[in-house]
């Protein structure tokens, strides 16, 4: 592996020569835990660790429940029913599967958030940034799909609207939504495929992790600065970095277990708060309820679908709020390339910071927007909430790059590290 | 400070998006039940009068089918003795495919579907609705209160105004509670309607009240234990937090140059 130089695993007993000569796994171990690792990162630099964790959870406690859910119309409430009164600790398999759920895009979220204010997409860490988008998609095909499996009636008017929106293409639009369904209409078909993928894309979200793993410890991790680690000589290296284990495994693992203690609160306490009440209400094609509403993880690009309320020229509404809101992940997939500043971390771009927040605050408003009645003032909001959303990433990055007069940026990690932590002679003489 | 504003909103946005209202809520008053909160627990005693509400009146239309005989015995629910259970369940008859036929009800059934006049099974019917809404749509109130599933059933239980209405052939109800303010159902209950086996107070408030708090239980048959698993967790992972952050201290401070010089 290219990269920052750093010491690499020698085989020393006979056993792990002949080993390591035949499949050099131990060495990729080692070399995996060992990175160097920037010492100055921050408490925003968890998040992935909690990512993993909860991939790790999901597949887990998914698999458990599967042994006890039956996919079909007429059984797939009661079996739910059934885990949640009959199996021991089934409750709980539930209860921590669907939070679970949510922490992941919590986490998600504050990851993707991360890595857009400390420039963490720009060069070199594209393809990093590109699979992390297809993670994310990936993650919420996979929530929408086992949000299906449950059978309540959120279940299956979800299903009806979400898989509509496939409808919403002209000319091939209601083919697709057919194939898409297995039929007419959502029914025991739509439920045995969407429960069939659930339980792929888990798996091929964990190979995306892995190569969103590699690729980053190709280029070295980003860091609060956004100035890269020297290169330049091994004690140079040295200087700016610290193995990750054990100094970030111990770190990290202290922040998951926080976040895991708040984690078991909500399922201990209020496990239902994240939820909706009618998907305990089993699903009925005759009873639309009375607003069909997302979880809450996808409820800024549903506002941004249904900002979209005139038609343009040959184009109707609803189509134009499909691409409106796959062009809303496909546009934060471009950062990398609209983005022209030289400055990579967002500490040192004094114009940027503002519209950065800016941008976190929309993604709020629009979150609230999406969980609201599509009446009244909601569509406006919502429609200036997704103008400010693509216009971040299409007219402000690009200009700011131009525009924007940077601070100067430390000469090294090392040097903000000691900024933060200063040296101990440095130290006693500022005491005297 | 950034990161925690990003925290901060992050969170924010967590509640924002949480507690959807169903529209056109009624009015529905928070009522202090004993299961409320992380210390919470159900009243033995209440879920058995429940019980005897649910028995004496609302299962002349409504079905509980999710629910087994056999959990009418559980320690933290309604806690009756085997023999009670034995007796209870033998009041109703339930389909045996391997019969052919009805037959009374064992322990190991469940309460039978009642279909007969279209009403709603109840089984889940407390975190089937939801009491709170909003503010505006935030999950505050949920936050605050809980999701309200028992205080919307006494609400509707004892939000009748005595009008009524027929419309299309169908008598409804004027309810405070009800989205859009008439419902179907008849006022189920009227004060003094039963006795309480323990001569507890039987107006239609406490008798609203108690069927409610059997019909949390009978949705969430395994809170107590949940409740305990939040405790457990927190106090574990707690431990664990306290130690793992002693060892990252120790372990960062010569990198931090924070080591103690004696």
């Amino acid at each position: 592996m290219a990269g920052i130089p750093h010491d690499h695993y020698e085989p020393k007993t006979g056993i792990e020569k002949w080993v390591h000569k035949r499949l050099p796994v131990v060495g990729l171990l080692y070399d995996t835990l060992m990175i160097p690792t920037p010492k100055n990162l921050n408490w925003m630099w968890i998040w992935g660790i909690i990512l993993t964790f909860c991939l790790g959870l999901q597949i887990v406690t998914g698999i458990v429940l599967v042994m006890h859910y039956t996919p079909h119309v007429d059984l797939a409430f009661d079996s739910v029913e059934h885990i949640m009164r009959d199996v021991n600790g089934g409750w709980a398999l539930r209860y921590m599967h669907s939070n679970g759920a949510s922490l992941f895009f919590i986490a998600v979220y504050a990851h993707i958030f991360r890595g857009l204010y400390y420039g963490s997409y720009k060069a070199p860490r594209e393809i990093t940034w590109i699979i992390g988008m297809l993670i994310y998609l990936l993650m919420m095909a996979t929530g929408f799909l086992g949000y299906v499996l449950p059978w309540g009636q959120m279940s299956f008017w979800g299903a009806t609207v979400i898989t509509g929106l496939f409808g919403a293409i002209p000319g091939i639009g209601e083919i697709l939504q057919t194939w898409l369904l297995g039929g007419p209409s959502v029914d025991n078909a739509t439920l045995n495929r969407f429960f069939s993928l659930h339980y792929l894309l888990p798996f091929v979200i964990a190979g995306l992790v892995i190569v969103h793993i590699w690729a980053f410890h190709t280029t070295g991790n980003n860091n609060p600065t956004g100035v890269e680690v020297r290169r330049t000589s091994k004690a140079d290296a040295q200087k700016d970095t610290v193995p990750f284990w054990p100094y970030f495994v111990i770190k990290d693992l202290f922040a998951l277990v926080v976040i895991l203690a708040i984690f078991m609160a909500v399922v201990g306490f209020m496990p239902n708060y994240l939820g909706h009440p009618d998907n305990y209400i089993e699903a009925n094609p005759l009873v639309t309820p009375a607003h069909i509403v997302p979880e809450w993880y996808y409820l800024p690009f549903y506002a941004i679908l249904r900002a979209i309320t005139f038609d343009v020229l040959f184009l109707d509404a609803k189509f134009l709020g499909v691409l409106a809101m796959f062009g809303s992940i496909a546009v934060m997939a471009l950062a990398p390339w609209t983005d022209t500043s030289s400055v990579r971390s967002g500490r040192y771009r004094p114009s940027f910071k503002w519209w950065f927040w800016v941008l976190a605050l929309d993604f709020m408003v629009l979150m609230w927007c999406g969980s609201q009645p599509a009446e009244g003032l909601i569509p406006t909001i919502s429609l200036i909430g997704a103008i400010y959303w693509f216009a971040y990433f299409l007219v402000i990055l690009p200009l700011l790059g131009v525009l924007e007069k940077p601070l100067p940026q430390p000469e090294t990690i090392e040097a903000d590290f000691d900024a933060h932590y200063p040296p101990k002679d440095a130290k006693a003489s500022a005491a005297e | 400070m950034k990161k925690i504003l990003l925290s901060i909103a992050v969170a924010f946005g967590l509640s924002s998006g949480a507690a959807i209202a169903a529209g056109g809520a009624g009015h529905v008053e928070n009522i202090p039940f004993s299961f409320d909160g992380p210390f919470g627990k159900f009243d033995q005693n209440q879920l058995q009068r429940g019980l005897q509400v649910y028995t004496e009146v609302c299962a002349a239309c409504h079905g509980l089918r999710q629910v087994a005989f056999r959990t009418l015995a559980d320690e933290g629910g309604p806690h009756y003795s085997e023999d009670q259970v034995k007796a209870y369940a033998a009041n109703y008859d339930v389909y045996d495919p391997e019969l052919d036929d009805t037959r009374p009800a064992k322990p190991s059934d469940k309460f039978p579907a009642n279909t007969a006049v279209g009403a709603p099974d109840l089984s889940l019917m407390a975190k089937a609705r939801a009491g709170f809404h909003g503010p505006s749509g935030l999950g505050i109130n949920q936050l605050l209160y809980g999701i309200g599933g028992p205080e919307y059933i006494v609400a509707i239980l004892t939000g009748y105004t005595g009008e009524e209405k027929t419309q299309a052939g169908v008598t409804l109800y004027e309810n405070t509670a009800f989205p859009g303010g008439w419902i179907s159902m008849g006022p189920p209950l009227e004060d003094e309607q039963l006795e309480y086996a323990d001569g507890h107070q039987n107006d239609v408030q406490h008798m609203s009240e108690d069927v409610a708090a059997f019909l949390m239980w009978a949705a969430e048959p395994k809170m107590m234990a949940r409740k305990w698993l939040g405790f457990v967790s927190l106090f574990f992972l707690g431990l664990l937090a306290v130690l793992l952050y002693l060892t990252n201290k120790k372990l960062w401070a010569p990198i931090k140059r924070k080591e103690k010089t004696v």
